[in-house]
């Protein structure tokens, strides 16, 4: 099996001279298809940093991404923009739905951003919403849901433009321990496959029995790697 | 655009009913102001041409230090003869416009505004819709025109006597409305002659000439020739620009409707951009997410300037619609109501809302161009 991302020396700082702060050192970063890697540790010790840049959305100072060998940080920012719509799913950590429209309509969204008809990407929603379980909530608007029907609401608009990674930020840190156990459970069990990885930032220990890979960082550095897989 | 994008756009804006009503109120507001200034600006500057415009002759000849119809310079007799042997001119007539004072039976005295019409041609005549035009020239004979002002005069009937300048009149015709003048006056109509003979005049008499040509390009050379000996020569709309300009420009009255107007604009702009503003920064983080899902700037440009359009057009559409059934009400209870409703005031109006559109897109672009999809991630 190949590797679905690769990342060499990412290097990240913000500020300049004397108020310049490392949030990444020197990451190297591999990732396989069909794995479920999770990128844990302390507040401040760079892995939100670490997934932006890997999903193409802060630009690193050194070093390079590349996505199913595509050099992602070499892509203009629009071509980029289309790279992320085609190719990552994010599932934040707020969710981040629309609050004043549907499920349906909030996980057309991606589709519709594909310039997909507005009744094929209904379709494609719907079905997405099947696999998350809300079928029979299409119509209610986030603020109608339980946070974890919110999470999975967030979850089938990651997946359904049929992404190769899928991003998930904190994705239990608004649930009770026992919804984002189930969560977690439910996208290792139903949403990763053999074409696809998800990479999950996370302080949540509760749910690390699901990685395949966990990777502890800190202080901008992968300190050590835990491989559940083998 | 895409229509899903479109469709969704449409929906977020429409969702928070609070905002979206208070959009469109705030654009209709100034679209509603904006028009009934313009409006009655119009209106002021078509009734100032009013001597103008329901006499129709084709060229007007005047002293050449006139500056608006207020301001009659009289012409000597030679001017007409001289212009009548000038080429192309087909017809030329004297005119008398000046005002008088009519003595009310009650006692009171009434100004009017009384033309003079030539007494061979009576050209300029009005429309007769009570009695015979050629009365006129029956003794002490004037022609009352019923208009909004006609009441001023006792609403007076045919056979009506009344005492001019010391001089006795007698109605012999009521004449059709005209385009009102500026002042409120009524309208008396009598011959040439007559006014001539009734009312105080200096040693010159003829107010214009009036001249019709034979064909329409001999008003260059008619021009010049006028210009030859002293005189100017102005067609129709050339003299209606040149009143409305000097009503616009040195009565004060264009810069006072300007102001009025320019507020109305700021009024409108500050409730339409700020509360489409407030509606950005509340889904800011919403557009943010877009973004790192992979909308592009442009889809985000789009649909704001969708979003502000549509508001912006629902208003201007409101706003025309109040303004002009707010101005055929005004009419319908005060005939002396002055606006008019042009297209030139509906685009102008059009201008302003679409200032107002790119004033709130702006202000949301700006802040949405300006999230990082980073920002998103960080909280």
């Amino acid at each position: 099996m190949g590797w679905i991302l690769e990342a060499s020396k990412l290097v990240k700082w913000f500020g300049e001279k004397s108020a310049k702060t490392f949030a990444l050192r020197g990451v190297d970063l591999k990732v396989a298809y069909g794995e479920m890697l999770f990128i844990v540790g302390p507040s401040g010790s760079g892995k939100t940093t670490l997934l932006s840049v890997i999903s193409g959305i802060l630009r690193p100072n050194e070093g390079w991404v590349k996505i199913k060998d595509v050099e992602i940080w070499k892509l203009k920012s629009s071509d980029l923009a289309k790279f992320r719509l085609h190719n990552i799913g994010f599932v934040f950590q707020e969710y981040h739905l629309f609050p004043k429209l549907t499920a349906l309509e909030n996980v057309s969204i991606p589709l519709i951003l594909k310039s997909i008809p507005w009744h094929e990407a209904q379709k494609k929603a719907l079905a997405s919403l099947e696999i998350v379980g809300l079928k029979d909530k299409i119509d209610l608007p986030p603020y109608k849901l339980s946070g974890g029907e919110q999470q999975r609401v967030a979850i089938a608009r990651a997946i359904v433009s049929e992404p190769d990674i899928l991003i998930f930020d904190e994705p239990t840190a608004s649930l009770d321990g026992e919804t984002g156990k189930n969560i977690i459970s439910f996208v290792r069990h139903n949403i990763l496959n053999d074409k696809r990885a998800i990479i999950v930032v996370t302080h949540d220990a509760r749910i690390f029995r699901f990685a395949d890979r966990i990777l502890h960082m800190e202080d901008g550095l992968i300190k050590n790697e835990v491989n559940h897989a083998s | 655009m895409n229509t899903g994008l479109a469709k969704i756009a449409i929906k977020l804006l429409m969702s928070d009913r609070a905002k979206f009503f208070t959009l469109i109120l705030g654009v209709t507001f100034a679209v509603f102001l904006i028009l009934q200034m313009t409006s009655l600006f119009t209106g002021i500057l078509t009734r100032s041409t009013s001597n103008v415009l329901n006499v129709g002759a084709q060229v007007w000849i005047m002293d050449p230090t006139v500056q608006s119809d207020r301001t009659i310079v009289p012409l000597p007799d030679y001017v007409l003869s001289a212009v009548r042997s000038m080429p192309g001119v087909a017809h030329a007539f004297p005119i008398y416009q000046g005002s008088g004072l009519v003595k009310l039976p009650n006692g009171a005295y009434q100004s009017v505004n009384i033309v003079g019409l030539d007494d061979d041609s009576l050209f300029g005549r009005p429309v007769i819709i009570e009695g015979n035009l050629y009365d006129i020239y029956s003794e002490d004979a004037f022609i009352v025109v019923k208009d909004a002002e006609y009441k001023k005069l006792g609403s007076p009937k045919i056979g009506a006597t009344f005492e001019i300048n010391d001089h006795r009149g007698v109605i012999v015709a009521i004449a059709r409305p005209i385009i009102p003048g500026l002042f409120g006056n009524p309208t008396l109509y009598t011959t040439y002659t007559r006014a001539i003979q009734y009312l105080p005049t200096t040693r010159f008499t003829m107010s214009y000439v009036l001249v019709n040509l034979k064909d329409p390009s001999y008003l260059d050379s008619l021009k010049q020739e006028v210009t030859r000996i002293g005189y100017r020569a102005l067609s129709q709309d050339e003299f209606v620009n040149m009143i409305k300009n000097y009503y616009m420009f040195k009565t004060g009255m264009g810069i006072n409707i300007l102001m009025m107007t320019l507020i109305s604009f700021i009024v409108g702009t500050s409730i339409a951009g700020q509360t489409f503003y407030a509606f950005v920064l509340e889904n800011l983080e919403k557009f943010g997410a877009l973004k790192a899902i992979g909308a592009t700037n442009g889809d985000l440009i789009k649909t704001i300037i969708l979003q502000s359009s549509f508001v912006s057009f629902l208003g201007f559409g409101f706003g025309n619609l109040i303004c002009s059934s707010y101005i055929a009400f005004a009419k319908m209870r005060i005939p002396n109501y002055a606006a008019i409703i042009t297209h030139k005031d509906i685009f102008m109006t059009f201008i302003v809302v679409i200032l107002i559109t790119a004033f709130s897109s702006y202000l949301g672009i700006r802040r949405v161009i300006k999230i990082e999809p980073f920002d998103v991630f960080r909280g």
